[in-house]
């Protein structure tokens, strides 16, 4: 399956990949009205990570793994893998105990304390590319085939 | 301004920022390397200092939702034909540091551009036009001394011929382009690596500039050629071998007769490495060579270079455009050069008094057409070839530039844009916000060199798809045809004189 790569040489810390991210899930989809109109402003699934004052940063986000210890903690049957192998988050099912969000070793899912949700990946289903991977002004996350390390 | 002095009040640029649409994303406020943007978190928005923009635009270009604009700064001092505001402001800041005024990239003052008055012959009626896409069309280059004539055997037995006569080594460039020498430490290893690859690619040629090859390029050898200026930074024999040619720098068009200085908080280990310099320490290159005061002197350099190679590279010798170009370049052909490498006024430079770099030297056109007519008057035109640089900003440019005698072109202002430059023209503050002249490793990454790459041979096969339509239009089929002949070209708008030293006649006649 295809997944998101972060080159960690490329990335230049601009967190434009955050901000493609609130903005594809949003109910919206424009920034403007993400930001700044809507009521509930969606938690970025990928998080810039920066070190050294930005000299060393790169984006993380889910790496759809394999075999998914998030959906093994899951207790709620909330967390499932699709038949692509896309590790998805069925929100109406999760009753946010936080348990993915400690099991996962890459930190790739969130907290939404407004919802008491988890927030993670989805790789965009409307959009052929990661809104990411198309937010990267220097290509700093790629989107291709490839194991999940 | 609170805390600015009156010159720093008088701001180039003006910071336009839509509140309507600005999503306090704080990206612009990460990628501006000067300072300007602040987010004031209290009142949850943003502010900005006027006075510290460079108008490099890279926060407009990476801005979300297109909320900032950068504008000239239309307040203005009294209208005055004599002052303008540049020579006004430099006045200011001189006032204020007592030092010479810094500059970089070419000479920007309104010299005229002898491209715009140059225009290209087609074919109608009495002569087909060739479509390049149906038919073969050829833009290898060979750069090289070639021979005073050509000895052909046949083999007796299959009747095959053979060329008797031995060949000088020879540069083989499949598009007329270089990637012009801009060292190392001046542009970071992000770019150089980009360069190399993009030359390998194109089956074309980059030039290191002064600074040595890093160990991780000595691979793309069969695309590098390597230079040795005046203050011979990481030159061993290892490195005189490791490209296909050697290039010895007497003058950049940016700056003729000056020295270059890479300041010592630009030496990084690995930079420290490939110049063969002590780390943090300033690498100077003097004005001049020191072992060179004469022709006869750059002879020596010339064949000590080709015996420490055993005669297997071409030499090229670079020399800025001035007043007496013709008669120095006649000079540097007969101490033994392979290529002439002349840099017009408009080449670039990282850093250059502005004084020198707006006033010293002479157009490339003139310089290139005065040198291939001084060359073929004295009937040692086949012994160098002549590369050209300063001032080509399209293929249309370019192929003028091989019509007034040029065999292949240097690009370096070209090259810079294309790995996302905007020509602010603050490459010796070492804070280059696009992350090209810059060895700051959070601004350094901002050039990912796979995607420069592929930038530099887009826009080169660009040009190239583009010189071949021209050609095509000529009912030419090589750029071989087209190298310096005059006849291809007109002129509208110049002086008698000016046809007369760039070898052209008027449009109409």
């Amino acid at each position: 399956m295809k997944r998101i790569y972060s080159i960690e040489d490329a990335c230049i810390g601009c967190h434009l990949c955050e901000i493609g991210c609130i903005t594809e899930h949003s109910l919206s989809k424009d920034p403007v009205k993400a930001f700044m109109h809507e009521k509930e402003r969606p938690i970025s699934r990928c998080t810039v990570e920066e070190l050294n004052g930005g000299i060393t940063s790169l984006s993380t986000t889910c790496r759809h793994c394999d075999e998914p210890d998030c959906l093994q903690a899951c207790i709620s049957g909330a967390i499932q893998k699709d038949s692509e192998g896309v590790v998805r988050l069925d929100r109406e099912q999760c009753v946010g105990c936080w348990s993915c969000v400690m099991a996962c070793p890459y930190g790739a899912i969130q907290r939404n304390l407004a919802s008491k949700k988890a927030n993670k990946c989805d790789l965009c289903p409307d959009r052929e590319t990661p809104a990411c991977v198309d937010a990267c002004p220097n290509r700093a996350l790629v989107y291709r085939e490839g194991s999940q390390k | 301004m609170l805390y600015k002095s009156v010159n720093e009040s008088f701001n180039e640029f003006i910071v336009e920022r839509k509140d309507t649409t600005c999503i306090r994303c704080k990206v612009c406020v990460r990628q501006c390397a000067y300072d300007v943007h602040r987010y004031i978190e209290s009142e949850d928005c943003l502010t900005e200092d006027h006075t510290l923009c460079i108008g490099c635009r890279r926060c407009s270009a990476l801005c979300p939702t297109g909320a900032i604009s950068i504008h000239l700064n239309q307040e203005a001092f009294k209208k005055n034909e004599s002052w303008s505001t540049a020579h006004i402001r430099n006045v200011y800041a001189q006032a204020d540091s007592g030092g010479i005024l810094l500059a970089a990239m070419g000479n920007p003052a309104k010299y005229p551009i002898y491209w715009d008055h140059l225009l290209l012959d087609a074919s109608q009626v009495t002569n087909p036009s060739i479509d390049p896409l149906r038919e073969p069309m050829e833009l290898r280059t060979y750069l090289g001394k070639k021979p005073d004539n050509i000895e052909v055997v046949y083999d007796k037995t299959t009747g095959k011929p053979s060329l008797k006569t031995k060949l000088t080594p020879q540069l083989k460039l499949e598009y007329p382009f270089i990637f012009s020498a801009m060292s190392y430490g001046a542009l970071n290893l992000n770019c150089h690596r980009a360069m190399a690859a993009a030359a390998e690619e194109l089956g074309t040629i980059y030039n290191t500039g002064e600074g040595g090859l890093h160990k991780d390029l000595y691979r793309y050898g069969k695309n590098v050629i390597v230079q040795v200026a005046s203050g011979r930074f990481g030159v061993s024999e290892q490195y005189l071998n490791a490209g296909v040619g050697i290039e010895i720098k007497i003058g950049q068009g940016a700056k003729p007769g000056i020295g270059g200085h890479l300041p010592g908080e630009k030496v990084d280990d690995q930079i420290s490495e490939t110049r063969m310099i002590p780390f943090g320490s300033d690498a100077i290159s003097p004005a001049p060579h020191h072992d060179i005061y004469s022709i006869e002197d750059l002879r020596q350099l010339i064949y000590a270079l080709k015996e420490a190679t055993n005669y297997t590279k071409p030499v090229s010798v670079k020399i800025a455009a001035v007043h007496h170009i013709a008669a120095i370049a006649s000079g540097v052909a007969r101490a033994g050069a392979d290529i002439i490498t002349i840099d017009g006024f408009r080449g670039g430079t990282g850093a250059a008094p502005q004084v020198i770099r707006d006033n010293v030297g002479i157009p490339m056109e003139l310089a290139l057409a005065a040198v291939d007519s001084r060359l073929r008057d004295e009937g040692i035109r086949n012994q160098v070839s002549i590369v050209v640089g300063g001032g080509v900003r399209s293929s249309g440019d370019a192929i003028k530039a091989i019509a007034l005698g040029a065999d292949a072109i240097n690009m370096g202002t070209s090259t810079l844009l294309a790995m996302g430059c905007t020509l602010c023209q603050r490459c010796y503050t070492g804070k280059c916000p696009w992350g090209i002249t810059t060895n700051n490793p959070y601004l350094a990454k901002r050039v990912n060199p796979e995607l420069a790459a592929e930038k530099l041979v887009n826009l080169v096969h660009a040009w190239g798809h583009e010189m071949k339509e021209i050609l095509g239009g000529m009912g030419l089929n090589a750029l071989e045809s087209l190298r310096g002949n005059r006849y291809k070209l007109r002129a509208v708008g110049l002086s008698e004189k000016d046809m007369y030293l760039l070898g052209v006649m008027p449009a109409g006649e």
